[in-house]
């Protein structure tokens, strides 16, 4: 079963809250983590409302909100949201209230720290009474809620979903996460991000919400064909085959994919896995980067799922994006892989 | 006729037992797990009542079967204990002869170690175990009983608040619906924190007596800590390999309630949406069925909610109780202990009372079980389980019914 991608609403470190504009300018950053750049939120959310709310949730409802404007969505049918740590910012402010003794904590915080806290305020906020789930698997999360969107399709219980990814970064999360070795401990520059050849990846955040329909519209961008998530593989080898029977299964070999977007997150260590396979299975392929734009967060991929995206309705590949030069004049098919720490690999197809 | 999702092997702990039997001869007993706070210091001891798994680490990390180290969080081992049983008593020796997932719910995940760590990291940003916090996140426990299962095919990690052991058995059910498995281990687990204890006190909505739902003068839930999984199986091969099943999962159906972030709509729009929707994929009418395990926090707002939907649906109403007197409200992992109580329902022909029950609620006219009612044809349990964020689901398990 697959869905059409009818609607994006992205918020990056990039300028991407405009459907109508693919990347105009690139960002250029350098610092400790990659940051968003907030819209007005008041333009989306109700500001009364909007006082009491996280980042986290303005983040998510005002993607939302764009993605549903960009296809003219009013009501979707499901709302499916993966988020790999939920609210960080208000899971602090309780631990640092109970550091405080215990004593006159706010409510506020723990109400939002739930990480379903997302999904239901878009309900709310749209007063939709459909179907509502929230996946919290590291970097399986948004790869599930895509998963779980296509399996309404197929039970015919929805026609249209609304699925999103959406992760927060705080600088005092990524001291305490930076002691692991798995992330930069100086400020890098985003675009040179593959020179340092350092351990540790450049960590970010971001947004993405997408409007599925389980039917062809006028104006899809592109059609969400398959996902797949595989956890743990021995060997490279093991890898390797997942990816070609993901392929087979879709009517598809490596070669006929017009572009492989590789989640290269500046870690030499995770690295070393997409080089293998880029000069391996992905020889021939046009490969694409995407993380020295968004940074590493445990829903990236919907920032590759936009990217995708766009490439196919433009028809057309930023050369920021390009990690090698083939040539190519036309997009069909394009594969998205990403792994965390080679422990948890998905794939996600984009076709035409 | 969709694909029949047959129950082959339960797994539960609980404040009330470590295993099924355990947990069935508490329930048989009337006897509660609700008690005085052990497990970490707090100023709210003596004052505000847990149901917690009275076994100490080293108790627990024997009973996972695990000889070393301190590598798990609490919420891991209740998790790897309960999947255990739920595997053995499926029968299943080799976890990879089919294509096998495990589909885990938490709401707090390693909680219980990072809360400890962020009080040492507080005081000194160098300080604190690095151990004690890598394992935060919901997908650690999840991944560590996956691996210790020997289960590589699919994980996935849900949490939609009280109601996400509901939610990992719908998308357990619609994988296997769909071809993409065979079989799921399948429910969730959570752990009392003081993250957790401290956040739903700043709701006053924590019972200083411990819960009473349905009764007029309930004054909140109590909070519980657990682990239960069920193994899903595929008709396509439970019958043609003999394979007895424990029961059968009809249907399910999720809403949202859509009114406020922590609180209920008066009239439980979204409990009478998720309800519904269950009965009708499971071609079932509101007469059919035979008892129903009610969410039932004991808190004030849900159980009017709950109750008005109730009221809505059935009439007459059948056989209910919410079991949470007994096991605490163990939040993530209540719709997996609740599934697991609904299968020994239909299994032992019983209905388990809602213990300290004593006055109506004057809103309402339908009134719980209060003693255990034995030798009962329980065909049908409906179990709901609700959640903050109005996240409403519903579940309908059966005595299994052979493929046409």
């Amino acid at each position: 079963m697959s869905a059409y991608i009818d609607g994006i609403g992205l918020i990056s470190p990039q300028q991407t809250t405009d459907p109508a504009r693919f990347l105009p300018e690139v960002m250029e950053y350098t610092a400790d983590f990659l940051q968003v750049i907030n819209p007005n939120y008041k333009e989306y959310i109700n500001p009364i409302a909007s006082r009491r709310m996280s980042k986290l949730i303005k983040m998510g409802i005002t993607s939302a909100r764009i993605a549903m404007a960009d296809a003219g969505c009013q009501m979707p049918e499901a709302i499916i949201t993966g988020t790999g740590l939920g609210s960080v910012e208000d899971t602090e402010r309780i631990l640092n209230g109970m550091n405080a003794g215990e004593q006159l904590m706010n409510p506020t915080p723990f109400i939002q720290s739930t990480y379903n806290t997302i999904s239901s305020q878009i309900a709310i906020s749209l007063q939709c009474h459909h179907y509502n789930s929230t996946y919290v698997h590291r970097s399986f999360s948004f790869e599930s809620a895509l998963q779980d969107a296509l399996l309404q399709f197929e039970e015919a219980a929805a026609t249209t979903a609304l699925v999103g990814g959406i992760d927060e970064m705080t600088s005092n999360h990524l001291g305490i996460v930076r002691r692991t070795g798995h992330w930069k401990m100086e400020p890098v520059n985003n675009l040179r991000l593959l020179s340092y050849r350092t351990p540790g990846a450049l960590a970010g955040e971001g947004a993405a919400y997408f409007i599925l329909r389980g039917a062809p519209s006028t104006s899809h961008y592109g059609i969400l064909k398959d996902v797949k998530t595989f956890y743990h593989p021995k060997e490279l080898q093991e890898t390797s085959l997942e990816i070609t029977a993901f392929l087979a299964s879709n009517n598809l070999t490596a070669n006929q994919l017009d572009a492989v977007i590789l989640g290269y997150n500046g870690d030499i260590h995770s690295d070393s896995v997409y080089d293998q396979l880029g000069s391996g299975l992905f020889n021939e392929n046009q490969q694409l980067w995407y993380k020295h734009l968004c940074g590493e967060y445990f829903t990236s991929t919907g920032f590759a799922l936009w990217l995708a995206a766009n490439i196919l309705r433009h028809q057309y590949i930023p050369s920021v994006v390009k990690f090698n030069n083939q040539p190519a004049d036309s997009f069909r098919h394009i594969l998205i892989y990403n792994q965390f720490r080679n422990i948890n690999h998905s794939l996600i197809l984009v076709s035409l | 006729m969709p694909k029949r999702i047959y129950i082959t092997g339960i797994g539960i702990i609980s404040s009330i037992g470590n295993n099924a039997n355990e947990v069935l001869s508490s329930l048989k007993a009337g006897k509660s797990g609700i008690g005085e706070i052990t497990l970490f210091p707090t100023i709210h001891k003596g004052a505000l009542p847990v149901a917690e798994v009275k076994l100490s680490y080293a108790e627990l990390l024997s009973l996972a079967g695990q000889t070393y180290g301190d590598k798990f969080t609490r919420t891991t081992l209740l998790g790897l204990i309960a999947a255990r049983e739920a595997l053995e008593s499926a029968g299943i020796e080799d976890v990879n002869d089919r294509p096998t997932g495990f589909i885990s719910a938490t709401t707090v995940g390693g909680m219980d170690r990072s809360e400890v760590f962020y009080g040492e990291f507080l005081e000194n940003t160098g300080k604190g175990r690095l151990r004690d916090v890598i394992n935060h996140d919901c997908g650690e426990s999840t991944e560590h009983i996956a691996s210790e299962l020997g289960i590589r095919k699919f994980v996935a990690t849900i949490s939609t608040a009280c109601s996400s052991s509901a939610n990992a058995m719908m998308f357990a059910a619609d994988l296997i619906r769909s071809g993409k498995l065979d079989r799921v281990v399948v429910g969730g687990t959570d752990s009392i924190t003081r993250f957790t204890l401290n956040g739903f006190n700043t709701l006053m909505i924590l019972d200083k007596t411990g819960c009473h739902p349905f009764d007029e003068h309930r004054a909140g839930l109590t909070l519980g800590e657990g682990a239960a999984y069920l193994v899903l199986e595929s008709e396509e091969h439970v019958m043609p390999e003999g394979i007895t099943p424990l029961a059968e999962l009809r249907g399910y159906g999720n809403a949202n309630d859509a009114y406020h972030q922590t609180a209920s709509s008066p009239d439980g729009t979204g409990a009478y949406l998720a309800m519904n929707q269950a009965l009708k994929m499971s071609r079932m009418e509101p007469a059919d069925i035979d008892y129903i395990n009610a969410h039932g926090t004991g808190t004030e707002n849900n159980d009017l909610s709950e109750g008005r939907a109730l009221e809505r649906i059935f009439d007459p109403m059948p056989l209910f109780s919410s079991t949470k007197a007994y096991t605490g409200h163990t939040l993530g992992a209540a719709g997996g202990l609740e599934a697991v109580i609904s299968v020994l329902s239909i299994r032992n022909g019983l209905v388990f009372p809602n213990l300290r029950w004593s006055t109506p609620m004057k809103e309402l006219k339908i009134k719980p079980v209060t003693t255990l009612m034995t030798g009962q044809p329980i065909r049908n349990v409906l179990s709901n389980s609700f959640g903050f964020g109005g996240n409403n689901s519903t579940v309908i398990i059966s005595e299994p019914t052979k493929p046409l």
